[in-house]
C-alpha cells in the first residue's frame, strides 16, 4: 500500500471527525484535520473555541479528569490513539507538552531535564549528562545555565524556565511537541526566543502550537487551523489562511473584526 | 452627643476591651513561662539529664529515664503516625480528591484533632493495656500516634493540594505514572509544609500527659523496654509535682522547663518554616 505509507510519512496525526465532551457539554464537534510531520501547525481562534481542548486530546490530557469523553479518531502510526487500550505513558512520551505558564519542578536544572530520562530508567551518569546538555542546547538555554545546573530551576527567569520545560520535553526524544499558549505569559524578548526555537525545532520534531496571537501564527507556522465554538472553520497553509482564505469568517478573524 | 463622638467613644471602648483581653491572655502565658523558667532553672543542670530519679529525700536525682522514655515514646508515635498520616493525606488530595468519602474522612480528621486526649488514652487502655495485663510503652506510643495522626493527615492534605495542578500535568505530560508524579513532584513541592506539620505534631505529642497516664504510665527505673511501663516527662511532672518531697517537686519543675522549652522550640521552628515558605 504505497499510497497509505506515503501518507503516514507525511502526517504524524490524522484527526477524523473528532467529538469531545466535558460531561454532557460538547466541546469539539466533528473536527477533521491532519498534523503534518516536521511542520509547525498553529491552532487559532477566539477564547472558548476549543483549540486547547483539541491540543489536549492529542496527549489524552483530558483522561486525568473524570467525566470526559472522546468520539471519532486520532490516527497515529496506523492506530487510533483514542482507543481504550492506548498506553498513555508511551503516548505522552512521544507527544510532549509545554504549558502556558512555565512548570519547572522544584529541583535542580539538571534534575528537571533528567526527570523524564530517569522515568525511562536511564541511570548511566555519562549518558544523562550528555542528554541534558544536548536538550539544553536544542532549547537554546545551555549557554545561560551551564554553570548553574545544580541550582534550583525555580531561580531561573520566566523565559528561561519555559525554555527549560522545552528542553525537558525534548530530552525524551518526542515525535511532537504540543505548545499550549506557551508564550502568552512571557515578555517579547523571551517570546521571540521561543518562536525562533519552534521554527528551528521543526527540523527534528513536529510542532503544534495553540495561540491566540494571530501574528505569532503567521510568523511561525506552516499550517494554520481556525476554530470557532468547537468546530474547525478552516485549515490550510498559513499564507492562504492569512491572504486568501476560503471562508468569510476566517477573513474576518484574521483581519481582527471579531475574537 | 453627636453621632461621630458617640462612634469614637464606642470605638475606644471596643478597643480597650479587646486590648485588655489580649493583655490578660498574653500576661498569663508570660507568667507561666516566667514561673517555669524561675523554678525550672534552679534544678536545671547536668544531673537532671545524667541521673535517674533518686528515692525521696536523697539528693542528686535526675530524670535521665524520663527524657529517654519521652523521646522513645514520641519517636515511636511519629514512626507510626507520620507514614500513615502522610499516605492518608496524600490519598485525600490525590487519588481520592473526587470521592465523597474523602470529604468525610477530611471532616472526621478535623474533629479527631480536637478529641480530648484522655478519651484516646482510655480507648488505648481498653485495647492495648487491659488485654496485655499491664501498662506498657507500646500502648503509650499508640495513644500518641492516634493523637498525631489527624494532624499529619490534614497538614499533608492541605499542603499537597496547594501544589498547582499544572505541575502535575507537566509531569503526566512527560509520561510519568501517577505514583511517580506524587513522589517526585507533589511530595517534593510540599515537603517543607509536610515537615512543618510533623514538627507541630511532635510538639503536640511531647506535651501530652493524659493519654500516657492510662498507657505507658511511669517508671522510676531506667529501661528502654517498650513492653514495660515507660517513664515520660509529662507523667513525671504530674506525679512529682503533687508529691510531698521537695527534691521531687524540684525535679518536676526541671522537667516542666525541659518540656516547655522543647515544645516552644518545635512550635517556633514549625511556624518560622511556614512563614519562610509563604514569603517565597
Amino acid at each position: 500500500m504505497p499510497k497509505v505509507r506515503g501518507k503516514r510519512m507525511m502526517d504524524l496525526l490524522t484527526v477524523n471527525n473528532l467529538n469531545f465532551y466535558y460531561g454532557s457539554n460538547k466541546s469539539l464537534d466533528g473536527v477533521t484535520l491532519p498534523i503534518r510531520r516536521n511542520c509547525v501547525t498553529s491552532l487559532i481562534g477566539p477564547s472558548g473555541c476549543g483549540k486547547t481542548t483539541l491540543l489536549r486530546c492529542f496527549n489524552r490530557m483530558h483522561d486525568l479528569y473524570p467525566g470526559n469523553r472522546y468520539e471519532g479518531e486520532i490516527v497515529m502510526d496506523g492506530r487510533n490513539i483514542l482507543d481504550k487500550g492506548e498506553d498513555l505513558i508511551t503516548l505522552r512520551s512521544s507527544l510532549g507538552m509545554v504549558f502556558q505558564k512555565p512548570t519547572p519542578f522544584p529541583m535542580s536544572v539538571f534534575e528537571n531535564i533528567a526527570y523524564g530520562l530517569r522515568l525511562r530508567k536511564v541511570r548511566n551518569t555519562a549518558l544523562l549528562k550528555e542528554k541534558v546538555e544536548k536538550s539544553l542546547r536544542q532549547a537554546a538555554l545551555w549557554e545561560e545555565v551551564k554553570d548553574r545546573l545544580k541550582e534550583s530551576a525555580l531561580g531561573l527567569s520566566g523565559g528561561q524556565q519555559q525554555r527549560l520545560v522545552i528542553a525537558r520535553t525534548l530530552a525524551v526524544d518526542p515525535e511532537a511537541v504540543l505548545f499550549d499558549e506557551s508564550t502568552s505569559a512571557l515578555d517579547p524578548v523571551s517570546t521571540q526566543k521561543i518562536e525562533d526555537l519552534m521554527v528551528e525545532l521543526k527540523k527534528e520534531v513536529t510542532i503544534v502550537a495553540v495561540t491566540h496571537n494571530m501574528q505569532q501564527a503567521a510568523r511561525i507556522s506552516d499550517y494554520t487551523a481556525l476554530m470557532y465554538i468547537g468546530k474547525l472553520v478552516e485549515y490550510d497553509r498559513t499564507e492562504i489562511i492569512f491572504t486568501k482564505p476560503k471562508h468569510k469568517m476566517t477573513e474576518e478573524y484574521v483581519l481582527g473584526r471579531f475574537g | 452627643m453627636t453621632g461621630i463622638r458617640k462612634r469614637k467613644i464606642n470605638n475606644a471602648i471596643a478597643m480597650g476591651v479587646a486590648a485588655s483581653c489580649a493583655a490578660v491572655g498574653l500576661g498569663l502565658l508570660l507568667l507561666i513561662l516566667y514561673d517555669v523558667l524561675k523554678n525550672g532553672l534552679s534544678s536545671f543542670g547536668w544531673t537532671l539529664f545524667a541521673n535517674d530519679p533518686a528515692p525521696p529525700g536523697m539528693e542528686g536525682g535526675g530524670l535521665r529515664s524520663a527524657f529517654l522514655g519521652q523521646i522513645l515514646l514520641t519517636a515511636a508515635a511519629l514512626a507510626a503516625g507520620v507514614p500513615a498520616g502522610v499516605l492518608a493525606g496524600t490519598f485525600l488530595s490525590e487519588y481520592g480528591r473526587n470521592m465523597k468519602l474523602s470529604k468525610i474522612i477530611s471532616a472526621v480528621s478535623d474533629m479527631a484533632v480536637s478529641i480530648p486526649s484522655i478519651v484516646t488514652g482510655a480507648f488505648v487502655y481498653a485495647i492495648l493495656v487491659k488485654p496485655f495485663g499491664g501498662f506498657n510503652g507500646w500502648a503509650g506510643a499508640a495513644a500518641l500516634a492516634i493523637i498525631v495522626l489527624p494532624i499529619i493527615v490534614r497538614t499533608t492534605e492541605s499542603m499537597t493540594s496547594m501544589v498547582p495542578w499544572s505541575l502535575r500535568e507537566a509531569a503526566f505530560a512527560l509520561g510519568a505514572p501517577y505514583h511517580k508524579v506524587i513522589m517526585g513532584v507533589v511530595w517534593r513541592s510540599a515537603a517543607g509544609g509536610i515537615f512543618t506539620g510533623v514538627l507541630l505534631a511532635a510538639a503536640r505529642a511531647a506535651g501530652e500527659t493524659a493519654p500516657l497516664l492510662f498507657t505507658s504510665f511511669n517508671s522510676g527505673h531506667f529501661s528502654l523496654n517498650m513492653g514495660r511501663p515507660v517513664p515520660s516527662l509529662t507523667v513525671t511532672i504530674y506525679q512529682y509535682a503533687a508529691s510531698p518531697y521537695e527534691s521531687w517537686v524540684s525535679l518536676a519543675w526541671g522537667a516542666a522547663f525541659a518540656v516547655t522549652a522543647a515544645v516552644l522550640v518545635l512550635n517556633v521552628t514549625g511556624r518560622l518554616l511556614i512563614k519562610l515558605r509563604q514569603g517565597k
